[in-house]
């Protein structure tokens, strides 16, 4: 019994060591693709890949004076003569504790050239110049090319 | 005189009542007696939690043009009226307890409505206007302190599936989760129009930012 006990024992051991190592060795050298991917199981893989549509990095500008795109979905946003929800988090100071981009200096300057503390009304329409960013097709076949290519 | 002796009468009614009340009847059996309480109770009863139900339509809701005008029509343009799975939240859904304690309690300051609907306090759009940032800030008021409560009748941030939020909401909630945020410290103005100036005046504070 106590053979039989022992046998067992170090059997198992042995298992243990040639499975633990070989995973080891398999993943490192790319033999073996487990659902894990290459990450030992030592090592935390990384997490899957969220939900990043229209977030994460953004999209790089066309032409020099391009709007910049809106990184994220605006449905709803309510942009009127009463109230504008974009600057409750774009404009200075609220930016800084809701951690969004300043609205640039230019749309503070009145029609005048007068420098105000409120976006000007002739900047308060956002969604005239600056959409949601998206990858489609464009709409109609165009040879555009930005000033920066034609150097 | 006549006023002393009805006086007397009145008196003597109450006291006859008041006797019939206090001591067995004679006339009837107790089982018919039982019998015609429980079926008035059920009618009573019945009745008053029917009538209170439709009070609790959205038909009824809009009855009024002050309602209909303003922020029905608001919110037929909003995802709580039109989305992709059809599903909707009428009126009492989100301004309506469901629980029946908090159902009355709310049907009763509810006649402090229909006393402004009587004055015309807000009976046309301009005067609407003009009220419109108290009149949000009391349902503000309430939902922060019922943490939300008519919100997480379907909204519940145990039930969010996060992975498949985009990062932004993600990242929100899951601060919001932290420092103990219910839904409407950020979630104001999604089912009606917002009250003027408000992005503009602590604009990040109204929407949940907090100063880092």
């Amino acid at each position: 019994m106590k053979t039989i006990l022992t046998t067992t024992l170090s059997g198992l051991a042995v298992m243990a060591v040639l499975l633990g190592g070989g995973t080891t060795a398999w993943a490192l050298d790319g033999a073996l693709h487990s659902l894990r991917g290459m990450t030992t199981l030592q090592d935390n893989a990384d997490a899957a890949d969220l939900n990043n549509k229209q977030v994460g990095e953004r999209f790089e500008k066309n032409y020099r004076q391009q709007p910049p795109l809106i990184p994220h979905a605006i449905a709803n946003y309510e942009i009127d003569i009463k109230v504008n929800q974009c600057i409750a988090c774009h404009d200075w100071p609220q930016n800084v504790s809701a951690g969004a981009p300043k609205i640039s200096e230019t749309h503070y300057i009145g029609r005048e050239g007068q420098n105000l503390n409120k976006v000007a009304s002739r900047r308060w329409f956002c969604t005239q110049c600056h959409v949601p960013q998206d990858d489609v097709e464009e709409l109609v076949p165009n040879t555009f090319e930005s000033s920066k290519d034609l150097e | 005189m006549t006023g002393e002796n009805e006086d007397k009468a009145k008196s003597s009614m109450l006291k006859n009542l008041w006797q019939a009340l206090r001591h067995p009847n004679k006339k009837y059996a107790l089982g018919s007696l039982l019998s015609v309480g429980f079926v008035a109770g059920v009618i009573f009863w019945g009745g008053f939690n029917w009538s209170m139900e439709i009070t609790n339509t959205e038909e009824f809701c809009i009855s009024c043009h002050e309602m209909e005008q303003n922020v029905y029509r608001e919110y037929k343009q909003t995802i709580h009226y039109s989305n992709r799975t059809g599903v909707r939240a009428t009126c009492p859904d989100c301004h309506v307890p469901k629980t029946w304690i908090h159902k009355i309690a709310r049907k009763i300051k509810a006649s402090n409505e229909v006393y402004h609907k009587i004055l015309g306090t807000i009976d046309t759009r301009e005067k609407f206007e003009a009220k419109r940032l108290e009149l949000a800030e009391n349902v503000w008021k309430v939902m922060e302190e019922t943490d939300s409560r008519e919100c997480r009748n379907c909204h519940n941030f145990e039930f969010m599936d996060f992975p498949s939020q985009q990062k932004r909401s993600r990242e929100s909630h899951d601060g919001a989760i932290a420092t103990g945020m219910t839904c409407i410290n950020c979630h104001k103005g999604i089912a009606h129009e917002l009250p003027a100036g408000v992005t503009s005046e602590g604009g990040a504070a109204t929407f949940g930012h907090k100063s880092k």
